[in-house]
């Protein structure tokens, strides 16, 4: 049976680029970066989650002929190539900040909603970031009124 | 050629970024253009050309799903949620929202519950529950 998932994968544009995003701005660490010859195997994770890994990928060949590179390319930046991830913190709107003040283009502000306080955002080249802060107790469902309330 | 295209690309998906976020505001093309630097001559062919609508249709979609959430959820009259979506009279909002969605604000909001809170983060939510253009 399979037991946990371990990578996940997204395209950049630019590996070094990335780096100084994910790495330089969102507190990420290097987990792997290996000269593999036709490729660059670069993988980020959190401190204190060494077993699921971020891999940078750069569309390319082998991989990918130069004409699809080219269209996955045109994808990332137009926001289109799909995915994207969530990152959780303990402080959502003191994350907003900080990171407004480092200069990360903000897609949406901190807002309440019954799962949790969440922001979104995107890296250098398109893709979707959102930043979730959980609710301290249970995710319940909200009644018609408070909903209106949170809109 | 196509690192022009991805520049253009990633221009114009900060002017979308900038309608999605500030939907409710008085949102115009030279506004728009100067987010995705570039002249306002050239910025609705450039926003097409990338997303295959105007940043009007965009922004009427934007601005109609975030309507259809309110009609579904709260009990809200149909003309103060008009005013809070960006729209600034009911015979624009109706007429826009017919035309997008198909049937009037008060048709569709009797279809829903109002029980029917979405379980799904909110970029989802708005990305999928966006009418087509």
């Amino acid at each position: 049976m399979l037991k946990r998932l371990t990578h996940t994968f997204i395209h950049v544009l630019d590996q070094d680029e990335a780096l100084d995003f994910y790495v330089g701005k969102l507190g990420m660490v290097v987990n792997t970066d290996a000269d593999l010859g036709a490729m660059r195997w670069l993988t980020l994770n959190f401190p204190d989650q060494p077993d699921l890994e971020l891999v940078l990928m750069v569309p390319g060949p082998p991989a990918y002929d130069e004409a699809t590179s080219a269209q996955i390319r045109e994808l990332v930046t137009k926001g289109a190539a799909g995915g994207g991830v969530i990152f959780e913190t303990d402080d959502c709107r003191g994350t907003y900040e900080t990171l407004k003040a480092a200069g990360v283009e903000f897609t949406q502000e901190p807002m309440e909603r019954f799962y949790g306080i969440d922001c979104g955002l995107r890296d250098p080249f398109g893709n979707a970031i959102r930043i979730t802060q959980p609710p301290d107790g249970p995710v319940v469902v909200p009644s018609p009124e408070e909903l209106e309330a949170q809109s | 050629m196509s690192r022009a295209i991805e520049d253009r690309n990633r221009r114009m998906l900060r002017a979308r970024d900038t309608m999605d976020r500030a939907f409710a505001r008085s949102l115009d093309v030279p506004g728009l253009a100067r987010v995705a630097h570039v002249s306002p001559a050239h910025f609705s062919r450039q926003f097409r050309a990338t997303f295959g609508e105007t940043p009007h249709r965009y922004l009427q979609r934007r601005r109609v799903e975030r309507a259809m959430e309110l009609l579904r959820e709260t009990e809200r009259p149909v003309t103060e949620i008009c005013l809070d979506v960006g729209f600034n009279s009911l015979g624009t909002f109706s007429r826009t929202f017919r035309d997008v969605v198909g049937e009037p604000p008060s048709a569709y909001r009797a279809r829903f519950a109002a029980d029917s809170a979405l379980l799904v983060p909110a970029c989802w939510a708005m990305a999928w529950l966006r009418p087509a253009g």
